[in-house]
């Protein structure tokens, strides 16, 4: 009978954590880690040395003093009395605000321009192509003065809405107004408010949430589910019967009366902008400095993004959209059903990367006078408070922190639509 | 009952196609006018090229070059019946008296040479890369040096300063020879950039200035203060490049290794840059990363600033190589390593040599990128062409001009990217050696 | 000097060696060059001519330091520095001294630890508007949009200035002066505020300055002065006496034209002590005898730098208002050189 033995047990030597691949990677990351962990105590330390010298230790305590300075553009009430820390919050709406339309407006107008690029007409296509390179090719910082300065010189100032014989004239019945401090546009108003909720009480972070913008989007939430439910009946009356029932004014019905029935409620009902004194005064000011910002940074963006959608729609072989159509399905089906799911899983990804470069590249608001976080936290209280250590740090965490999250939604995205394959 | 039958025995002539579908009208018809969606995008497109013409074109073509104020051109203008103001002519004026400070910034203007050899010198240095079957192969060596005596010509000084930091790396080379030959590969390694650093640190400087004192050869120095305009751009972007690719390339190693503590490390560092705007970084490089240092360093803003863009860049280009590995073949790993090829010896010999080839588009889009973000260097002071363009503004004679100084560097930015990009492009056409 | 040495190749990208805390007037003696930081460009107070030279009224100043320090106007560094970068470079030591009209405050002076040496000019924050617009005082602009610098303390006091006296308005704030008056001139704000200097000198340079009229509010003190680091005094007091000397020589009549004359010997010692020939004035600030005739020769005195940058005779045409001698009912009084 033969014992099956152990291979004789080596006995551990130092040099092994060189030279036994079994131990050397272990070696090499506990090398790195001490070598990263040295890096880290000496910037550290040198901080804490320079900052003892400046006579300035990190202290957030600045951001509970007044700002003492105003911003034009609020979402939330905001005086030159409240603190810095209420001043970075506005700023960080602000950014959201131009990024969130910044985004929506690239993608659209890149989803425009990359169709009309692979366009069979000459000239459309060559003008895309024009457009494409312009942008792309031309640092967007430039773009965003350059936008500003067309915005301030063509656009009338107010003063030329006034007089007897105005020189420029309001458009589409006196609601709207073009103007070189902005765009003026009617307001909708309640005139039976729900109110809104305080949340937080008078602390810096506090905000107010309007009821009626809550029971709207409660309403048009429930109207679309239960437009869902249809469509689903829909689906099996087909695939049961072959025959689809007519759903669609159903399914808009169940959408759209509710909403008019609580609009009604409200008393809803839209404030004009009007010339009064120096400016025009009522309805919704959209700023020129979110203007420039928001169209330079959409255009700029969407030269990038059209590039992405034509790179994805010449991706998918022809012989996708032949197979289609000798299975019988129409050309709007083929685009739907066909082409455009395997083409946005191609599209996506860099579709996503390119909002997260709209949103950093946001923070150059501050070459406009936007007052978004960087002009906000990374701007004028930094200056007037001194405190660059702290403001940059906490400017940087946000931007990481936004980034992120949009990472974050692009893997999930990534992970649900990735081809099973072996 | 007649029995013929007519058998046609030669091809008819091919008739001319009709009119309307050939020549210009037919190219017309098929390419602008097929249908009415077609001629109504055909049409509108035709309204919006003269209208952005004829607005556009007049204000070009403004008899003001030789103005030298805002206030002449305007005269000018008055005299050649254009309307004066913002929408009537250019004032080039403008232009012709500042656009040697928009090349250069405050460069010496007797040194001028100097930044336009270094970037003629920058294409001979990189032609055996982009070019390896059109030159010979020899300048390689040129390429290698090449990095030493960039730095050396803007910046001017001793010639001993370069030539001691590039015999850092003959040093550690030689050391890593020795070492790994008796030793093991990795204390060489360790053994040669320890040698290195203490060269650098320590015996260099004594070496240097001994070196100088007895045969004193240099350039006349330049402070980097004195960079500006398309110079400086130029300069952020193509260091901020080429440092940042030996780093970006050991980033993506680090992010693709097995080793779990150099992996998170890598993606740490390249998610963080990734995550924060460049603004932010500069904010950096203009406020804190004197406090980062120890207590009495001080570096000058432009090297604060080269430092930031290249970890900028680094991070970006991580990104780019890793693309690069992750596009290859998995064949080509295990062939590798079945060959007995160890973990350096495959990347060295197998790896990196296809994954850089691949690369290079994405490596050339970064650096157009790097290149366009320069502009926000103005934001921190720096007197990049947008930086200028407020400090001419500033002039009393020049007080009031806007468009001609934006157009000017967007023309000039445009220009080289857009070269840059149709290079990129071809080098993509020619580096395909057909593996689909 | 030797630290710099680890950055291998870009060593000579300059990596100047500093001790920021003491010393500046030995570093700036062996560095043979003053480092001096200005705005980036804002006319008649600081901006580079074609030829890349610095020219302006805070420009003076930095010249007839490096004058009085180092024997040559010329041997300045001019480093542009933004309202955000300014106090950074200066705290980090990257930069000497800095001129750049900045306002002499409690905060800028305690807490952010700087030394204001003295006060070149006299300024106020004022509002220009059209006098299409009709308003002859700025009580009167409820509502009105009004065009503001950032990284100022102009913002503050504008903030303070309307809500003291419960009037609203849109701030449009703005990164520099040029578009500033962009935006002014295409009426995208009905107020431009900035300190009357900046104002005065702003409307000079418009097509038709008649068009625009300065309200009488000036609603603030701005003292602009040069500063430099706190605790160190020896250099502090070279810059504070070298811009007295200028103040000084216009009150006793030394001008560039005539300080050769003058520097071999007066009847006046108060003189005889500023131009070195009586008395040990230079070397009780650790410089030589005739530092004060150099940075007075360098440029002439406080008058003519003033009259020569932004004097009424130039584009910005300032009167001197505040700014004239305490003999003429200004406020510049230098302290006696004794």
């Amino acid at each position: 009978m033969t014992t099956l033995s152990d291979p004789p047990k080596e006995q551990f030597r130092l040099s092994m954590l060189l030279y036994d691949t079994r131990y050397r990677s272990g070696t090499i990351q506990v090398i790195a880690l001490i070598g990263f962990m040295l890096l880290a105590a000496w910037l550290i330390n040198n901080t804490a040395q320079n900052l003892a010298e400046l006579g300035k230790p990190i202290d957030f305590g600045f951001f509970s003093e007044p700002a003492s300075y105003d911003i034009n553009q609020r979402l939330l009430d905001y005086d030159s009395r409240d603190t810095h820390l209420r001043a970075a919050l506005i700023g960080l709406l602000n950014t959201l605000v131009v990024a969130v339309l910044g985004c929506a407006t690239a993608t659209v107008i890149g989803v425009v321009v990359g169709v009309l690029r692979l366009s069979h007409n000459w000239i459309v296509g060559r003008l895309m192509t024009v457009y494409v390179e312009m942008f792309r090719n031309v640092p967007v910082l430039l773009w965003i003065v350059f936008i500003m300065a067309i915005l301030i010189e063509t656009l009338p100032a107010p003063s030329a809405f006034r007089g007897e014989d105005p020189a420029a004239s309001m458009l589409l019945s006196d609601s709207v107004a073009f103007t070189n401090r902005g765009v003026y546009i009617p307001e909708p108003l309640f005139s039976r408010s729900l109110g809104d909720i305080h949340l937080l009480g008078e602390a810096s972070l506090r905000f107010d949430v309007s009821v009626n913008l809550i029971a709207i989007l409660a309403v048009l939430i429930g109207g679309i589910w239960v437009s869902n439910i249809i469509k689903r009946r829909a689906d099996r009356i087909q695939e049961s019967t072959g025959v689809r029932p007519t759903t669609w004014y159903l399914r808009l019905g169940v959408i759209l009366v509710p909403l008019a029935i609580l609009l009604a409620a409200l008393g809803v009902h839209f404030g004009y902008p009007a010339l009064k004194g120096f400016n025009f005064q009522g309805g919704t000011h959209l700023r020129n400095s979110l203007i420039a910002l928001w169209l330079a940074l959409s255009l700029y963006t969407a030269a990038f993004i059209a590039e992405i959608v034509r790179a994805g729609i010449m991706a998918i072989s022809k012989g996708q959209t032949e197979a289609a159509s000798a299975l019988g399905l129409r050309q709007n089906r083929i685009m739907s059903l066909v082409i455009l799911p395997q083409a946005l899983r191609v599209i996506v990804p860099p579709l996503i990367s390119q909002y997260l470069n709209l949103t950093k590249n946001s923070s150059l608001a501050i070459a406009v006078g936007y007052m978004d976080i960087t002009g906000t936290l990374g701007g004028i209280t930094m200056n007037q408070t001194g405190r660059e250590l702290e403001c940059v740090l906490l400017l940087m965490l946000v931007y990481l922190v936004i980034s992120l999250s949009i990472s974050a939604v692009m893997n999930w995205y990534n992970e649900s639509v990735k081809l099973k394959e072996r | 009952m007649s029995d013929v039958s007519f058998v046609r025995t030669e091809m008819l002539p091919e008739k001319a196609p009709p009119p309307t579908s050939a020549g210009a009208i037919g190219w017309a018809r098929e390419n602008l006018f097929s249908g009415w969606f077609n001629t109504l995008l055909t049409l509108a497109s035709l309204v919006v090229v003269y209208y952005v013409l004829s607005a556009i074109v007049p204000w070009i073509l403004s008899p003001t070059f030789s103005g030298t104020s805002l206030g002449q051109c305007r005269e000018m203008l008055a005299a050649a019946g254009q309307e004066s103001g913002h929408g009537g002519g250019a004032c080039w004026g403008v232009i012709r008296e500042r656009w040697i400070q928009l090349m250069f910034g405050f460069y010496p203007s007797e040194l001028y040479w100097r930044p336009i050899a270094a970037f003629v010198l920058l294409a001979v240095a990189l032609a055996p890369i982009l070019f390896s079957d059109k030159v010979p192969a020899k300048l390689i060596w040129f390429s290698a040096a090449y990095p030493f005596i960039f730095p050396w010509l803007l910046w001017g000084g001793a010639v001993w300063g370069p030539i001691s930091a590039a015999a850092g790396f003959v040093i550690a080379f030689v050391v890593y020879r020795i070492v790994s030959q008796s030793m093991s590969d990795l204390i060489g390694l360790v053994g040669g950039i320890l040698v290195a650093l203490i060269w650098w640190l320590v015996l260099s400087g004594i070496a240097v200035s001994a070196l100088d004192s007895i045969l004193p050869i240099g350039l006349e120095p330049v402070e980097s203060r004195k960079f500006g305009g398309f110079m400086l751009s130029i300069t952020i972007g193509i260091v901020a490049i080429a440092c940042s690719l030996p780093l970006g390339i050991v980033m993506a190693l680090g992010r693709q290794s097995d080793l779990m503590i150099v992996k998170y490390l890598c993606v740490g560092f390249i998610e963080f840059i990734r995550g924060v705007p460049l603004i932010t970084l500069l904010f950096v490089a203009s406020t804190l990363l004197n406090i980062f240092m120890p207590p009495g360093t001080n570096f000058d803003i432009i090297l604060r600033v080269l430092i930031m863009v290249t970890l900028f860049a680094t991070a970006y280009m991580a990104e780019v190589i890793r693309g690069g590995l992750a596009a290859l073949p998995k064949g080509q790993y295990e062939g590798a390593d079945s060959l007995g090829l160890d973990y350096w010896q495959a990347q060295r010999l197998i790896i990196m040599p296809q994954a850089l080839k691949i690369s290079i588009p994405g490596i050339v889009s970064t650096f157009i990128g790097v290149f366009k973000d320069t502009t926000l260097v103005s934001i921190i002071g720096l007197l990049d062409p947008l930086g200028l363009s407020n400090a001419i503004r500033a002039d009393a004679n020049w007080n009031g001009i806007v468009w001609e100084l934006y157009g000017f560097i967007a023309l000039l930015f445009f220009v080289f990217c857009f070269g840059m990009s149709r290079y990129s492009m071809y080098l993509e056409r020619k580096l395909q050696t057909g593996h689909r | 000097m030797k630290k710099s040495v680890f950055l291998g190749a870009l060593t000579v990208a300059g990596l100047t060696a500093g001790a920021a805390v003491a010393g500046t007037m030995d570093d700036v003696k062996a560095r043979g060059k003053l480092n001096c930081g200005v705005t980036t460009g804002l006319v008649g107070f600081a901006a580079p001519d074609a030829n890349g030279e610095w020219k302006g009224f805070d420009v003076s100043v930095c010249r007839a330091v490096a004058a009085a320090v180092l024997g040559d106007q010329n041997a300045v560094e001019f480093v542009p520095t933004t309202g955000k970068t300014r106090f950074t470079a200066l705290a980090s030591g990257e930069i000497d001294l800095l001129a750049r009209n900045t306002t002499w405050t409690f905060s800028r002076d305690v807490d952010l630890k700087f030394e204001f040496v003295g006060v070149n000019y006299y300024d106020g924050q004022g509002f220009m508007v059209p006098k299409g617009l009709g308003v002859s005082s700025a009580k009167e602009l409820d509502g009105a949009t009004v065009c503001i610098q950032t990284g100022t303390t102009t913002e503050l006091n504008l903030a303070d200035f309307f809500r003291s006296n419960n009037i609203s308005y849109e701030p449009v704030p703005i990164e520099t002066n040029a578009e500033a008056q962009q935006q002014y001139l295409a009426g995208a704000c009905d107020v431009y505020t900035t300190d009357a200097s900046g104002l005065a000198a702003t409307r000079a340079t418009f097509e038709a300055p008649g068009d625009h009229v300065l309200l009488p509010e000036i609603i603030s003190k701005e003292p602009l002065g040069p500063l430099v680091r706190h605790g160190d005094n020896e250099w502090g007091d070279v810059v504070r006496w070298s811009l007295n000397a200028l103040i000084a020589a216009e009150e006793y009549g030394i001008t560039s034209a005539n300080i050769e004359e003058l520097a071999k010997g007066t009847n006046n010692p108060e003189i005889n002590r500023m131009l070195g020939t009586e008395g040990t004035l230079g070397e009780m600030l650790g410089l030589d005898a005739e530092w004060a005739k150099r940075a007075i020769a360098a440029n002439g005195n406080y008058a003519e730098i003033f009259a020569k940058n932004i004097g009424e005779d130039t584009p910005v045409g300032l009167a001197r208002g505040l700014n004239a001698q305490w003999t003429n009912g200004g406020l510049l009084y230098a302290p006696p050189f004794r």
